[in-house]
């Protein structure tokens, strides 16, 4: 190849060479793509905010959905969004700690293998499929409810946490294992007490990415938690939720059940974004503190 | 390792057990988790696999009045957006790459990957609302007839421009499929071409080569298994979304070649048809089997895409 | 290091407040024993049993959660108990009932309106027959300017657009009423489609729902749609004319669908199962149906269900006009509040 390169270097027209007209025309094509994505991204979210921002009042963040031709918010599915978010947090949050802890430190690498094979699959898993799961184990029992949902969910982020806490477990400097060590700590303390707290960043990091995917996921809250036109405090019957709504009412043809459906997706859009802006912030920062030790 | 061989130490015989036995079970739980997913799906759709037999993939009629249910329509139709998401999203993604991770300046490049990533952010649902009252109307009245206007009198590809020019239909779930997962493989691609000597690329630019040169024959070739995994994980991406794609693809039950039709994936047509079925009913039992179809087909995706990306960090 | 920086209780603190903030600002659950009742179905009848929700838990302890999945998924949820009642746009047999120990009754009457959406076409211009409709709906009549169409709409001219026809793509009610009515206008369509809740459409694009539907008709030109009519009115969508059984073209409106009402027969119809598809009357709106409430005999929330139907039947019919549904004549109510007492579940108590 070299050759090939030297021989049409030496070609003296080079600036009209097909060479240098072909690095040109991609050149272009490349920075085509990325404007057109911008574009995208940039129309998406002045819609939203075009849309989304003229029902952004008091009102709506503080009465409940209505049902057509009555004014109504939204304040429901805010909750019963912020409660289906949080559970599944709580429950995912230590088991994917736990998963993660296990497949950075499991003494059988053939098994922390596979497990980190499958957990990498699930990340990818259909989301709706994994709402039917929820539905056959749970909801076939127990009746539609709030926690079924924030099971379906918890189970999108135990991969994804389980994945960085491992991550992170394993950029922990061996230094600080062997000073654990030896202090005369056993295994457990010196993982749990000494490199987690020293690997908080990426878990931290890891945790917001999962809730900021789970907070938009609509198809496997179908199934589980059905939504509810009312409040309900009962984790156990069915709870509205935001993406709920905006599947709800988006498709409706009422100008003002769309227009709530655009500022419940304008809401949604701007707590995932910033969850994720913070979480990249947070690896920005981590990452330059690391570079001036 | 100590901590699985802990009940040497005499001291806190309890924590240490409970750690341990703890880990291993949020261990276990991911894999029974996986486990459970495919073999609920296999046995509950159990019902529908003995009806139809092999049918149920190769026969197209879904006709609830008759009680024949089969996964031909949704499967093509499945597979076919997401292929031409795929389509589309690879000129995008690589485009992307090639700019962010070669020709821009590094300062630049960090705020713009950060900004195409937020695209990856959002929610599926939201993007399938823009693209409802967005693109649909944008493909209905100019898109759509244009391409039939270009393509109307090619013979053998007229095929695919014919019919109406209603703006949903499986091309525009393809459009809305490769805007979702463009920034996902740009990541990947990014990340494989980040992985590059930069010794080789050095040693071309000093023989003279343009960057579009050093991209061709040098990071390309060096990075291929990286870049097909992170296409073929989005491919996977692609087949299981269901909101984004519910919205805009039409939801009929017909399997045509024009790229205008309505159409219908398994995603969608098991969250639309799922809360009309009855508990152990043959359409509740057919609507598993899909969902056992689909975990089949993403199943196998991923695991040919998480196998070329296990090479590539091997031979990191 | 400490693990908690003091930056950190400072941020936790912060989200502790915020949330308390939001949990004060909510409205105060009144500490009365306040019934919640479930209930999936129809969305034929969702506006009318939402809007009496809203209204009746001012006025009785009873709160209604309606979910409007479908007339399948009605039917389905209830005999499956996952929700305390199941409200469906077509009569159920005599046969399933017993077995499900489900008991019937009819809460109002509604219409379905055709809609369009032609340009340059208003409101009840364009005159359609059911046999047309049929035709569009099987694919053999694709274009508006076809000589049928225009033969029946000499005074108005006829863009020449394709037609898309769109239909509930989950299974309802609403599909049920308006195939029943094809399938009488057209033997092609009885003999190859049939009538269902869900069938298997030969053209066409699906929506979820009768507003997905309303909405994609809105969105599409060319489009034909069947929604219920309250919602054709509430998104100001074009209805079109209908030729009724005597011959004439009527539009949709509460006279021609109340003339409907008027000819059917109500006393001798078991379970209340009336046909109000191509009532004889000169009229009379062809598609029209009654909407149903299905619930379990032997439980216990039953009483609440039937409390909050009551209200609706006594102070509801207001609501109902408003929102363009018939309510039920005065002798079909009083027949159906004897089928509570005889089926043993309207407890005496919650009678005043």
């Amino acid at each position: 190849m070299s050759q090939k390169l030297q021989k049409l270097h030496g070609n003296k027209n080079y600036l009209l060479s097909w060479r240098f007209i072909k690095n040109r025309l991609m050149t272009i094509f490349a920075f085509v793509t990325l404007g057109i994505m911008l574009c995208i991204l940039v129309s998406i979210l002045t819609n939203l905010i075009i849309n989304g921002f003229s029902g952004l009042s008091f009102f709506t963040l503080f009465h409940m959905t209505a049902p057509q031709g009555l004014p109504g918010g939204l304040l429901n599915p805010i909750l019963g969004s912020i409660i289906q978010v949080g559970l599944a947090t709580l429950i995912a949050v230590p088991l994917g700690i736990l998963g993660g802890v296990f497949l950075a430190e499991c003494p059988n690498k053939k098994l922390s293998a596979s497990i980190r094979f499958i957990a990498d699959m699930m990340m990818s898993v259909p989301s709706i499929l994994i709402g039917l799961f929820v539905y056959i184990i749970l909801v076939m029992t127990m009746g539609y409810s709030a926690f079924a949902g924030a099971c379906a969910l918890a189970i999108l982020a135990l991969p994804v946490i389980a994945r960085t806490t491992e991550e992170a477990l394993n950029m922990v400097p061996v230094a600080i294992h062997e000073a654990g060590f030896a202090l005369g700590a056993p295994k457990w303390k010196v993982v749990f007490l000494v490199c987690l707290p020293a690997a908080r960043g990426g878990v931290i990091t890891g945790i917001l990415l999962a809730i900021s995917r789970i907070a938009g996921e609509t198809a496997p809250l179908l199934f589980t938690s059905l939504g509810n036109s009312d409040w309900s405090w009962n984790i156990f019957k069915p709870m509205a939720s935001l993406p709920l709504v905006i599947y709800q009412y988006a498709d409706s043809a009422d100008d003002i059940w769309i227009n709530l459906a655009w500022t419940a997706a304008l809401l949604i859009t701007i707590f995932v974004l910033c969850l994720n802006l913070i979480a990249r912030i947070y690896v920005d920062r981590r990452r330059k503190k690391d570079q001036s030790l | 390792m100590a901590i699985f061989q802990s009940k040497n130490r005499k001291n806190n015989q309890i924590l240490p057990y409970l750690f341990t036995s703890l880990t291993w079970c949020s261990g276990a739980l991911i894999i029974l988790i996986f486990i459970g997913l495919i073999i609920e799906l296999c046995w509950q759709g159990r019902q529908a696999f003995s009806v139809f037999g092999f049918e149920f993939i190769t026969s197209t009629t879904w006709n609830p009045v008759k009680q024949q249910y089969s996964a031909g329509v949704s499967l093509i139709g499945t597979l076919l957006s997401s292929c031409i998401g795929v389509m589309l999203a690879l000129p995008l993604s690589f485009g992307c790459a090639y700019c962010l991770s070669e020709l821009m300046p590094r300062f630049i490049a960090r705020y713009m990957t950060a900004t195409i990533q937020l695209l990856a952010a959002i929610p599926s649902i939201i993007l399938g609302m823009w693209g409802f009252f967005i693109l649909v109307p944008l493909m209905s009245k100019y898109v759509q007839p244009f391409l039939k206007q270009v393509f109307g009198n090619v013979p053998y590809v007229e095929i695919l421009f014919s019919g109406g020019t209603f703006g949903v239909g499986i091309l525009t779930a393809g459009l809305i499929l490769a805007i979702m997962i463009t920034p996902f493989i740009t990541a990947m691609m990014q990340e494989s071409f980040a992985n590059t000597p930069s010794m080789l690329k050095e040693s071309a630019y000093s023989l003279g080569a343009t960057k579009w040169e050093v991209m061709r024959h040098v990071t390309l070739p060096w990075v291929q298994k990286g870049v097909i995994g992170g296409i073929v994980l989005g491919w996977g991406r692609a087949l299981g979304e269901t909101m984004a794609v519910t919205f805009v693809i039409g939801n009929a039950h017909h399997a045509g070649w024009s790229l205008f039709t309505s159409s219908n994936t398994i995603a969608s047509l098991i969250a639309l048809e799922f809360s009309e079925s009855t508990a152990g009913s043959l359409k509740m039992s057919s609507l598993m089997a899909l969902g056992a179809v689909l975990m089949m087909i993403s199943f196998i995706v991923l695991f040919c895409s998480q196998l070329l990306l296990k090479q590539v960090l091997k031979s990191r | 290091m400490p693990f908690v920086y003091q930056k950190n209780l400072i941020t936790f603190s912060m989200i502790g407040l915020s949330f308390a903030f939001f949990a004060a600002c909510l409205p105060s659950v009144k500490a009365q024993n306040i019934t919640n009742i479930t209930g999936v179905g129809s969305s034929f009848a969702a506006p009318l049993y939402q809007n009496w929700a809203a209204s009746a838990s001012k006025e009785i302890d009873i709160k209604v959660n309606y979910q409007a999945l479908g007339s399948s998924a009605g039917k389905n949820q209830v005999i499956a108990k996952t929700v305390n009642f199941g409200a469906l746009d077509m009569p159920t047999s005599t046969e399933q009932l017993t077995s499900a120990n489900l008991l019937q009754f009819p809460t109002a009457i509604g219409g379905v309106a055709v809609v369009v959406n032609i340009p340059g076409i208003k409101e009840n211009q364009v005159r359609l027959t059911g046999d047309i409709i049929a035709n569009i709906y099987q694919g053999k009549i694709t274009k508006w300017n076809d000589p049928k169409i225009a033969g029946l709409n000499k005074d108005i001219i006829l863009p020449s657009i394709d037609i898309a026809p769109i239909y509930r793509a989950d299974g309802s009610g609403t599909t049920q009423v308006f195939t029943s009515y094809l399938s009488k206008e057209s033997a092609d369509w009885k003999k190859n489609f049939g009538a269902n809740t869900s069938i298997a459409w030969p053209v066409g694009m699906g929506g979820r729902g009768n507003g997905s539907v309303a909405s994609t008709v809105k969105n599409i030109e060319g489009g034909i749609g069947y929604v219920e009519y309250a919602y054709a009115l509430q998104n100001h969508l074009n209805t079109a004319q209908l030729k009724n059984i005597s011959g004439s073209f009527v539009s949709i409106n509460e006279n021609s669908i109340k003339a409907a009402a008027k000819a059917a027969d109500w006393v001798h119809a078991k379970n209340y199962s009336v046909d109000l598809i191509n009532t004889k009357d000169d009229d009379s709106w062809p598609i029209v149906s009654t909407t149903y409430i299905l619930l379990p005999v032997y439980s216990q929330d039953s009483k609440a269900v039937i409390k909050f139907f009551r209200w609706g039947f006594d102070h509801g019919d207001a609501i109902a006009t408003q929102l363009h549904y018939v309510p039920l004549p005065i002798v079909v109510k009083e027949k159906i509040e004897k089928t509570w007492e005889y089926a043993g579940v309207a407890s005496k108590e919650a009678k005043k």
